[in-house]
C-alpha cells in the first residue's frame, strides 16, 4: 500500500469504533441481513416477522443510519431504508491497515532480537 | 471467534531477550518506532513520541495493564479519531476508543514463540455479529467473506 493511502486509512481510525457498536446487536444485525439484498425494505416490511414494534424497528434503524450503514429513501409518503456496504467496507480496510502496521512492527522486533 | 488481529512469529533468542525487547522502554522504542519518556509500570500511563517517519507529530500513550516477567505483556491503547497531521489533536486521548495489545511469550524447542494479539475493535459483548455475518446471504456475502478471511488468518 502507498504511503499516502496509508494515511489517509489511518486518518479515519477512531471512527470506526461506532460502526462496529452499532452491529453489535442482534436486532440490527437482522435488519443488516434482511437489508444486504440490496433490494429497500419498508418499515412494515421489516417489522414482519419480529416481535417488536414498529417504533422499536425505527429506532434501530436510526443507529444504523447514524453510522451510514442504512439510508432511508422515500417512496411516495414512505419510507424505505437501504443498505449500505462503505462503512463495514472501511471498517474492515482499516482493520488490514493495522494488522499490517503489526506485521511491520514485528519485523522489525525480530530483526532487533536476532541481529 | 471475533474482530481481533492476532500475529504469531517465532524468534531464535531464549525469552528472556523477548522480554527485555518487549518491556525495556527504549528497546521497545528502537523496534516500535517510539521515543518513550520512561519505563513501563503496570497501572501506569506510558507517554512518549513517535519516531515511525510520516507519523513523529504523534504522542504514543498507553496504560499498561499486565506485566508477568516472561509471559505476559499488556496495554491498552487509544485510538484518537485521526493520526491526519492536520487534525490530530493531542492531548487527553482517555474518551478514545481503547484496544487491548497482549503479547504472550512461550518458549520453544528453537527459541521463543511471541503471540500478539489486539483486541477490542468492537466494544461489544459477544461473537454474535460474526455468525450472522456467516449465514449471511446476497450481495454482502462477499464482502463479509472478506473480513471472515481476515479474521480467520488471524484466529
Amino acid at each position: 500500500m502507498l504511503q499516502k493511502q496509508r494515511r489517509s486509512l489511518a486518518a479515519t481510525g477512531g471512527a470506526h469504533a461506532p460502526v462496529f457498536a452499532a452491529l453489535g446487536d442482534e436486532t440490527r444485525l437482522a435488519l443488516v441481513r434482511k437489508l444486504s439484498g440490496g433490494r429497500p425494505h419498508s418499515i412494515s416490511q421489516l417489522t414482519e416477522g419480529t416481535k417488536l414494534t414498529r417504533q422499536a424497528i425505527t429506532k434501530h434503524l436510526r443507529v444504523l443510519e447514524r453510522v451510514g450503514i442504512v439510508h432511508s429513501v422515500h417512496a411516495g409518503r414512505e419510507s424505505l431504508f437501504e443498505f449500505d456496504p462503505t462503512p463495514i467496507e472501511k471498517m474492515r480496510e482499516y482493520l488490514n491497515f493495522v494488522s499490517e502496521q503489526w506485521d511491520q512492527a514485528l519485523i522489525r522486533l525480530k530483526s532487533f532480537i536476532e541481529d | 471467534m471475533n474482530d481481533r488481529i492476532e500475529k504469531r512469529v517465532e524468534l531464535k533468542a531464549p525469552i528472556s531477550r523477548v522480554w527485555r525487547a518487549l518491556t525495556d522502554y527504549r528497546e521497545f522504542g528502537e523496534w516500535f518506532r517510539v521515543k518513550l519518556d520512561g519505563p513501563f509500570v503496570k497501572g501506569q500511563v506510558s507517554r512518549g513520541q513517535i519516531t515511525y517517519p510520516g507519523y513523529e507529530h504523534l504522542k504514543w500513550e498507553a496504560v499498561v495493564q499486565k506485566m508477568e516477567p516472561e509471559r505476559l505483556f499488556s496495554f491498552t491503547w487509544p485510538h484518537p479519531k485521526s493520526l491526519d497531521k492536520a487534525e490530530y489533536a493531542p492531548g487527553d486521548h482517555s474518551k478514545d476508543p481503547t484496544t487491548v495489545v497482549e503479547f504472550r511469550l512461550e518458549k520453544t524447542a528453537t527459541g521463543t514463540l511471541l503471540v500478539l494479539t489486539e483486541s477490542g475493535f468492537e466494544n461489544i459483548p459477544g461473537d454474535s455479529r460474526l455468525e450472522a455475518f456467516r449465514r449471511n446471504e446476497g450481495g454482502w456475502a462477499e464482502q463479509i467473506k472478506n473480513i471472515e478471511r481476515y479474521v480467520a488468518k488471524a484466529a
